[in-house]
């Protein structure tokens, strides 16, 4: 079935919104059902596209934080506040009933194999976890054993998305490692500076099978090419850029 | 800027399945990248750039009718036959 | 039909004036960035604007000479083709004729190339009449880079794809020579009243 969800033509689907969940501040779940929704592989993301009243369409992408199901999937949206999409899908209005279109699940690069062997490395910055999720829960629905590291990079420890979650999948080779880059709680021991080459290189001293980068597109910049400077061979550094767009 | 995988949606449109796993060499530099992991610009239409040199791989403009798509600075795209 | 979100807007502010917004557009108060391609940073001591092509002589100002031109400020509204129009835009720069007038040609169109290799095509009567300026000037400000500093091109009258970035000059051409986008699916002409957005519009 793997193979299924990235081909044929891509078409508008309804996604109506069963169950919204607050996971910070300014970020929300939405799990969605979505009349005929073909699976998904763990990484991928769909295309939003939002209708007003009067016809206006804004259409942005959201990655698949859920493991693989057939029935529902679940997306996470930071709220950026001058946003068009964001703070609508993210927002204090969004609720059960609500509808709006997908079409997906769209990509066939940035996607975590759960037969591949070898460990793996997934560096997230902010809403950068989203995906990366998704390869962390398909890992642990499948028992699998692959050694898997987490480095999160998030500005404060309220900032951290899915926090109880990842601290109760930590172990059984899974390892989610916190930086906090503007603030820390008392007793804090976690790191708490940027995603650089010295912290990549103690996080990762031998370069892993696999490594998967997602976040801001500076934040993947900085983080891809110090891998590279770390001598990690380049074909296993998987990134996924966000945006903004500008610049 | 982007990359490839935020218009995977855009360019399955126009190729009719998933490209973003392919692999494309760059007509300037002849650099080989996966299309997911090259520069993308979004203006007036989408701009996919090689990593490597900064040339234009790739220009896609929509339409509500129509999709134009320029493939010259592509000098060859790889995909899995299935 | 695409479904209806319930109490979605979008951040536009409304279709505005007739008069003023050209069908099809919607009045925004941010200044959205777009770009095909890295933003350029080109030093002022590097750059230069220059006319060229089917012209007598190559005529060239650097960015002192191109200073001390007689300059203007002034205000339009500025259309994109991505559906975002913008009143009251006010900046500063020298109007097309001051320049053309230093030039002798006999052919009709101009191609404006700029840093980074973006290229767009203007009929040479379309940058003539006061309707068309090279602005390094933008509300008050110096012309920021990520907005097409040092200099861009700005014909107001046509989509705002027609205004190029990081503009370095123009090339005469007899015949109307498509650009960077006019060459994949964008109008040739791009006159936003007459909704000119793509080829056959
Ligand atoms: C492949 C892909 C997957 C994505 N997955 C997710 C996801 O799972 N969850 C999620 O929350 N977002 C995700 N994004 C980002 C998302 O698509 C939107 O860009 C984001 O929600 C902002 O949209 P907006 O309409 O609210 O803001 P816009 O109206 O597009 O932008 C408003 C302002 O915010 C700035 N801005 C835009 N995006 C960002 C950003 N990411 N960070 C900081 N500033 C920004 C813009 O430059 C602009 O100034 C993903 C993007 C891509 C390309
Ligand atoms: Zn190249």
């Amino acid at each position: 079935m793997a193979g299924a969800a990235v081909l044929g033509r891509l078409t508008w689907r309804v996604a109506t919104v069963l169950d919204v969940r607050p996971e910070t501040a300014r970020a929300k779940t939405l799990v969605l059902g979505v009349d005929g929704w073909p699976g998904h592989r763990a990484g991928q993301h769909l295309d939003v596209r939002l209708t007003s009243e009067d016809g206006y369409q804004a259409q942005r992408s959201y990655s698949i934080a859920s493991a693989p199901r057939q029935d529902r999937l679940e997306l996470t949206v930071e709220r950026i506040d001058d946003g068009e999409v964001s703070p609508y899908l993210a927002g204090d209005d969004l609720r059960e009933g609500d509808r709006f279109e997908v079409r997906g699940p769209v990509g066939g690069y940035f996607v975590w194999r759960s037969d591949a062997a070898g460990d793996v490395l997934l560096v997230a910055g902010g809403s950068g976890i989203v995906p990366l999720m998704a390869m962390v829960r398909q890992r642990a629905e499948e028992t699998s054993p692959v050694p898997t590291r987490l480095l999160y990079s998030a500005r404060s420890w309220d900032d951290v998305i899915y926090r109880d979650e990842l601290e109760r999948l930590a172990g059984a080779g899974f390892e989610p490692l916190f930086t906090l880059t503007r603030s820390q709680p008392a007793g804090w021991t976690g790191y708490a500076r940027r995603v650089d080459a010295s912290l990549l290189g103690e996080v990762a001293p031998t370069p892993p099978a696999a490594t998967f980068v997602c976040g801001p597109t500076p934040f993947v910049e900085a983080a891809a090419s110090a891998l590279v400077g770390l001598r990690h061979p380049p074909e296993r550094i998987k990134t996924e850029r966000f945006g903004p767009t500008g610049g | 800027m982007l990359d490839g995988n935020a218009v995977a949606g855009l360019l399955q449109e126009v190729f009719g399945t998933d490209v973003t796993a392919a692999t494309g060499t760059c007509a300037s530099c002849t650099a080989v990248d996966a299309v997911g992991a090259v520069h993308v610009y979004v203006a007036a239409g989408v701009v996919l750039r090689c990593p490597h040199c900064g040339s234009v791989l790739m220009r896609v403009v929509r339409s509500d009718k129509r999709l134009w798509v320029d493939l010259r600075g592509l000098r060859s795209l790889q995909l899995e036959s299935i | 039909m695409p479904i209806v979100s319930r109490g979605f807007k979008g951040k536009r502010r409304g279709e505005g004036p007739s008069d003023r917004v050209p069908p099809g557009q919607y009045l925004t108060d941010d200044f959205p960035v777009l770009s095909a391609g890295p933003t350029p940073h080109t030093p002022v001591d590097q750059w230069d604007f220059t006319i060229t092509g089917e012209v007598d002589e190559l005529t060239r100002w650097t960015w002192d000479e191109f200073r001390a031109l007689p300059s203007e400020t002034f205000t339009v509204d500025i259309h994109c083709v991505t559906k975002w129009s913008k009143l009251d835009t006010v900046w500063e720069g020298v109007r097309l004729d001051t320049l053309l007038e230093r030039v002798e040609t006999a052919v009709d169109y101009a191609t404006a190339y700029c840093d980074g290799g973006y290229t767009t095509n203007v009929p040479l009567a379309d940058l003539a009449g006061g309707r068309a300026w090279v602005v390094y000037g933008y509300d008050g400000e110096l012309l920021d880079p990520e907005h097409g500093g040092p200099a861009r091109l700005l014909v107001p009258h046509l989509y705002f794809w027609k205004s190029a970035k990081w503009v370095r000059g123009l090339r005469l051409t007899a015949t109307d020579e498509p650009g960077f986008w006019e060459s994949n699916g964008y109008n040739l002409y791009g006159d936003p009243w007459r909704e000119q957005r793509y080829w056959g519009d």
